[in-house]
């Protein structure tokens, strides 16, 4: 057996394995953490089709980033899962049909398009063909248009949802590093000179320090400085 | 390839990444006994001095140490999440190092989507504080996990924004061709060209391996010790070692992308393997300089400095980059006619 079709296997299993995992699994962090080893393993196994391109952007977008994001958010809510497995014997049937629908097919399209006639097993490309350099020649010359159109797709999208989630309210503070940083010593603090045998109200107020110079923030008058 | 040549080639290849891991765990070691001499000097004291010849075997002293420590695991943690963090953090900042070109020959997989291999394995790193601050069952641990996750995807962006300049001007992805990109002299490389880049890659990097003066995942003065505060022994050390493994990482791949890898400095020295260490080692002085000298960062204000100063400069070289390459701007930019 070639070790190749060995590791597919392996790979594979874990694959199907981890996406068990993540419907059966009670945890939704745990689901979560499926999920993550399910897209790991689709990676390694696009590695093996030699699309290394797309299986590395799978695990930096997808891994390092959305999924990231996504454990974020779970880990921080409290799920309670019972409600939500309450209907679960009474939509099995029509879940299980569409489920064994898709799986029928997917196995006719399958066999249809590679089993009996048509695709040879692909060759093995050369070690100096670079997957990522024909991705981009293929993008930015035949595909450019609909590329174009894709990334303005996702830049609307982008705008869309920091509109929907912006919340101004009057009362927020914002702090301005560009203002802050101009402070000056004079803007925050002032000097008071007291002379203690002379004033015996300062002298009471300031009692705790040593005589002589008493360095006093003027919290009420001073400007806010950065804060507004 | 049939099974037994897959099988020699495998073994092979395992000699290959014990002669790449046991050298790594070695500098990792004395990676933390320069930072205590470093930063003692800084702060006018003597650091280690006592196991060993001017402390010299203080690290091995520390992993014995951390080695019979018991390994605890609280009660209401999640088992197996707990355990496997440590590895999840470690295994990531091991496997990069596969693509690392240490000289113009010596590498373990010369692969062509190096540099996009390198970011997805160290966007990978999280996992492991997340996992542990979330199976920890700890608020503390939590609140540092939490920390980490929103700090590593904002720098993320910055760091993968400074590497897509480096590979407009060296056309490859594959690190050793980057290098190779770099030939000339000290004023070849890129740190010339692309220098706003080359600052903001190095401060995310920073950011990213959790240093200070980012290091509010751990950030003792508030959430104690953040993610690994229920940690104990070598599952401790593992944390420590995937640390201090990431930033020789960080060191190296600033080395590679901007200082010319293994190449000399001047025409008249040869290149060599040593030229890639010595500069690495001088990159990682840095990190220890910086935690000697900075105060720790606010948190927001560790999130602005990433979303809101360092991704529009990187973006703002960029353009002034792909203008001067289309102008054939030499001797950096002219890669066209190269």
């Amino acid at each position: 057996m070639d070790l190749k079709l060995l590791v597919f296997w392996v790979f594979s299993l874990v694959l199907v394995g981890a996406a068990v995992g993540v419907i059966t699994t009670r945890n939704p962090v745990q689901a979560a953490l499926f999920l993550v080893l399910a897209f790991f393993n689709s990676a390694i196994i696009w590695m093996l089709m030699e699309a290394e391109f797309l299986a590395i952007t799978l695990v930096l977008v997808y891994v390092g980033a959305v999924m990231v994001l996504f454990l974020f958010v779970v880990m921080m809510l409290d799920i309670n899962l019972l409600p939500m497995r309450e209907g679960f014997s009474r939509h099995l049937p029509i879940g299980a049909t569409i489920a064994a629908s898709v799986v029928v097919l997917m196995v006719l399209l399958i066999r249809g398009q590679f089993a009996g006639s048509g695709f040879e097993q692909p060759l093995p490309k050369p070690a100096d063909y670079s997957n990522t350099e024909q991705l981009g020649l293929a993008i930015y010359t035949d595909y450019l248009f609909q590329f174009e159109v894709a990334a303005v797709i996702l830049l609307v999208a982008i705008i869309a949802a920091i509109a929907l989630t912006m919340r101004r309210r009057p009362d927020t503070k914002y702090q301005r590093p560009a203002e802050q940083v101009l402070v000056k010593k004079e803007d925050r603090l002032r000097v008071v000179s007291v002379n203690s045998e002379d004033n015996q109200d300062i002298a009471a107020q300031v009692a705790k320090k040593p005589a002589g110079t008493g360095a006093v923030g003027n919290g009420q008058s001073a400007e806010q400085g950065g804060q507004s | 390839m049939g099974f037994f040549e897959g099988l020699l080639f495998l073994i092979v290849t395992v000699l290959k990444v014990l002669l790449i891991i046991v050298p790594l765990l070695l500098t990792v070691a004395y990676l933390t006994y320069a930072e205590r001499k470093v930063i003692g000097a800084i702060q006018v004291r003597k650091g280690p001095n006592r196991v060993g010849f001017a402390g010299l075997l203080q690290p091995i002293a520390d992993v014995l140490k951390l080695l019979t420590k018991e390994v605890l695991v609280p009660t209401n943690s999640h088992r197996f999440l707990f355990l496997i963090a440590p590895i999840l953090s470690l295994a990531p900042a091991f496997a990069a190092w596969a693509v690392i070109p240490f000289s113009d020959t010596a590498v373990l997989a010369d692969v062509n989507a190096g540099l996009l291999y390198v970011l997805a394995l160290t966007s990978l790193g999280v996992y492991g504080v997340i996992v542990a601050g979330w199976a920890s069952n700890s608020k503390y641990a939590f609140l540092g996990a939490m920390r980490s996750a929103a700090q590593i995807v904002a720098y993320e962006i910055a760091m993968g924004f400074a590497l897509v300049g480096v590979l407009m001007v060296s056309g490859s992805l594959n690190l050793g061709d980057i290098v190779r990109a770099q030939e000339g002299s000290i004023f070849h490389w890129f740190w010339l060209p692309l220098f706003p880049l080359f600052i903001v890659y190095f401060i995310s990097g920073v950011a990213e391996t959790n240093r200070a003066p980012f290091d509010v995942a751990e950030g003792e003065s508030e959430i104690v010790a953040g993610f690994h505060v229920d940690y104990s022994g070598m599952a401790f050390a593992l944390f420590f070692l995937a640390e201090y493994a990431n930033m020789i990482m960080i060191a190296a791949l600033a080395v590679i992308m901007f200082l010319g890898g293994w190449l000399s400095p001047v025409p008249f020295l040869p290149d060599g393997m040593f030229w890639f260490f010595a500069k690495t080692a001088f990159m990682l002085f840095f990190f220890l300089w910086f935690r000697a000298t900075f105060p720790r960062y606010r948190y927001d204000q560790i999130m602005r400095l990433g979303w809101k100063v360092f991704i529009p400069v990187t973006i703002v070289w960029l353009t002034v980059e792909a203008v001067a390459i289309l102008l054939d701007i030499g001797p950096w930019f002219d890669i066209r006619s190269a």
